[in-house]
């Protein structure tokens, strides 16, 4: 055995000197600062230096704050309207553009429905903050609805591939086996389709939902004054002295998106 | 005489599938249309308003009075000199583009010089192990850009980790200033945007045949002429599209300039929102917006071109 290993090893075709250890590295990299962020939203001390022993006094002060709480439910409320509408609509739309012969003005569709990932996102920002700033004077209206919109507007792309991907690999047997067997086309639907394409429905939600949490750009250009999402608060706090509390809101937001990520990845492997 | 032809009721096959056809289309427009509509009012329609608002004059306090002007595009470049009105070049705009194109350019260079070995390794892992490896690349790609910011800041401040260690280990005796440097972005950018050149990147190295690469060796290639004339030029569009796909974000960058760079360094998404904020010329703002919106929009259509259209969505 360690004898086939020696002889294996001096060539390899696939082997680059060096390549592997700056991979390492990378990684490494990659993880280490991410790490070292959450290690210390367990220490006891304000230093973010110096550690002091564990605690969650961080995590108790932040709970305990109440423009942490409203800007929490806030970005919590709004990423679950924006991602449900999104992924609504995300997936009428990906029913129309697949699997059939592609429709005059599909391409045209698709380019549309993927536009927002073109686009700057502080270009996008700009544009909506000069939209809603005309109907504003016009109609007086203060609330969250512009929030929610302009959300639901950049979440379709993210909520609309996954969904499509999953529908690119369905065919059409069974759907027309259930017309033959004398389904109405909504039974076929309901009873088929939907089903089949659930597990894209979610992990397209997922995607949409994590899109919306972490925005900060767009959030900070179309929030009236006193709609502070969680990371709009945040970026508010880096400007006046850091304490460990942001490190810990951090955290939270970091498990939060691990969690939805680790399940979108989930439920897209097990495509077939 | 026959009916048969112009008779409503009796139609060829051919009309019959025309007709369903026409229909179906509708019926997918319909189905699709609320998707368009919200992206339309709510992400597309409003950048046309940027484009209005950028040829109207400056208000005193912010927004725009309804007046034609061209003063907006004007300002992009040239200004006129506070005390004699001659006409100069806007030199804090023009340091402002080219650490924007310099930065995102050393972005670029950086993450592929961690990036293409790291997608190369992932590519070379047995089967089983790959998703895993890739899945690790990714997460952080899909975590809180704000979050990941903070993990470098906290890294890299006069109290961070990195000055910590050095004065443990006696390397210096003064914490080295690297926050609010443009030394602070590139190094932000790079550890944020990394995933981007990763991935696709490792979508082409995955097609790769190793085949080649070992008849490369068996005609007396050696390792580094190998890589230069076989693996290489295979590669290659995965490293335009990964090239591309970080470039046009750090050009973009907002939030990673804002945070690491402080008020002083500057990048372009800065200096638009500054126009809306403290500098109060909305219409320069817009102006600045079209600019950057039109260099993305070429740098992706150039990646659309390489990478060969919509099927090669790497997500």
């Amino acid at each position: 055995m360690s004898i086939a290993k020696l002889l294996q090893r001096p060539f390899s075709v696939k082997r680059i000197p060096g390549f592997a250890s700056i991979a390492i590295f990378t990684f490494f990299a990659l993880y280490a600062p991410v790490i070292i962020l959450v290690v210390y939203s367990f220490n006891q001390g304000t230093s973010l230096a110096i550690w002091e022993g564990f605690s969650l006094v961080w995590y108790q002060q932040a709970l305990q704050n109440e423009a942490v709480q409203s800007a929490g439910l806030r970005s919590l409320f709004l990423a679950s309207v924006a991602a449900t509408i999104a992924t609504t609509v995300a997936t009428m739309a990906a029913l129309a553009t697949t699997r059939k012969k592609p429709f005059k003005g599909q391409t045209a569709v698709y380019t549309l429905i993927n536009q927002p990932l073109m686009v700057p996102e502080i270009v996008t920002a700009v544009a909506l903050l000069i939209f809603f700033a005309i109907i504003k004077v016009a109609t007086g209206y203060q609330g969250m609805g512009y929030l929610i919109v302009a959300h639901t507007a950049f979440c379709i792309p993210f909520a609309y591939l996954p969904i499509r991907a999953r529908l690119q690999g369905m065919d059409l047997s069974l759907e027309r086996a259930a017309a033959d067997l004398y389904a109405t086309p909504w039974m076929t639907f309901k009873r088929i389709t939907l089903p089949l394409m659930a597990p894209g429905i979610m992990a397209g939600f997922m995607l949409a939902f994590v899109i919306s949490l972490d925005d900060v750009v767009i959030s900070e250009f179309v929030k009236t004054p006193g709609q502070e999402t969680l990371p709009t608060y945040m970026l508010g706090q880096l400007r006046r002295v850091v304490t460990p509390e942001v490190n810990a809101i951090s955290s939270v937001l970091l498990a939060i998106s691990i969690v939805f990520v680790a399940l979108f990845f989930f439920l897209n492997s097990r495509r077939n | 005489m026959t009916t048969a032809s112009s008779s409503p009721t009796r139609l060829t096959a051919e009309e019959v599938e025309e007709l369903a056809r026409k229909k179906d289309t509708k019926n997918r427009w319909l189905l699709a249309s609320p998707a368009l509509i919200i992206i339309t009012l709510f992400a597309a329609g409003p950048l046309l308003i940027v484009v209005l608002y950028s040829f109207l004059t400056a208000g005193d306090y912010g927004n725009v009075k309804w007046i034609f002007s061209t003063k907006g595009w004007f300002s992009v470049f040239l200004q006129y000199d506070i005390f004699d009105d001659t006409l100069q070049i806007a030199d804090a705009h023009l340091s402002i583009f080219w650490r924007s194109i310099k930065l995102s350019l050393l972005t670029t260079v950086l993450t592929a010089a961690f990036g293409i070995p790291t997608a190369y390794f992932i590519a070379t892992r047995p089967l089983s192990q790959r998703n895993l490896w890739l899945f690790l690349i990714t997460v952080p790609f899909w975590t809180n850009l704000l979050v990941r910011t903070i993990a470098v800041m906290e890294l890299i401040r006069g109290e961070g980790v990195i000055n910590n260690v050095l004065l443990w280990a006696n390397v210096i005796d003064q914490p080295i200033q690297m926050m609010f440097t443009d030394f602070a972005i590139a190094f932000g950018m790079t550890y944020v945007y990394l995933p981007l050149m990763v991935l696709p990147v490792y979508a082409s190295i995955e097609k790769l045949d190793f085949r080649l690469v070992e008849a490369s060796y068996d005609l007396y290639a050696n390792r580094w002429k190998c890589f230069r004339r076989v693996i290489l030029p295979l590669v290659k569009p995965g490293m335009i599209a990964g090239s591309i796909l970080v470039f046009v974000p750090s050009l973009g960058a907002y939030i990673t300039p804002r945070v690491l760079g402080g008020g002083k360094n500057l990048m372009f998404g800065n200096l638009i929102e500054l126009q809306f904020g403290q500098g109060r010329n909305w219409p320069l703002g817009a102006a600045l917006s079209i600019s950057l919106m039109v260099l993305v929009m070429v740098a992706l259509l150039y990646y659309v071109k390489v990478s060969g259209g919509d099927d090669n969505e790497h997500r």
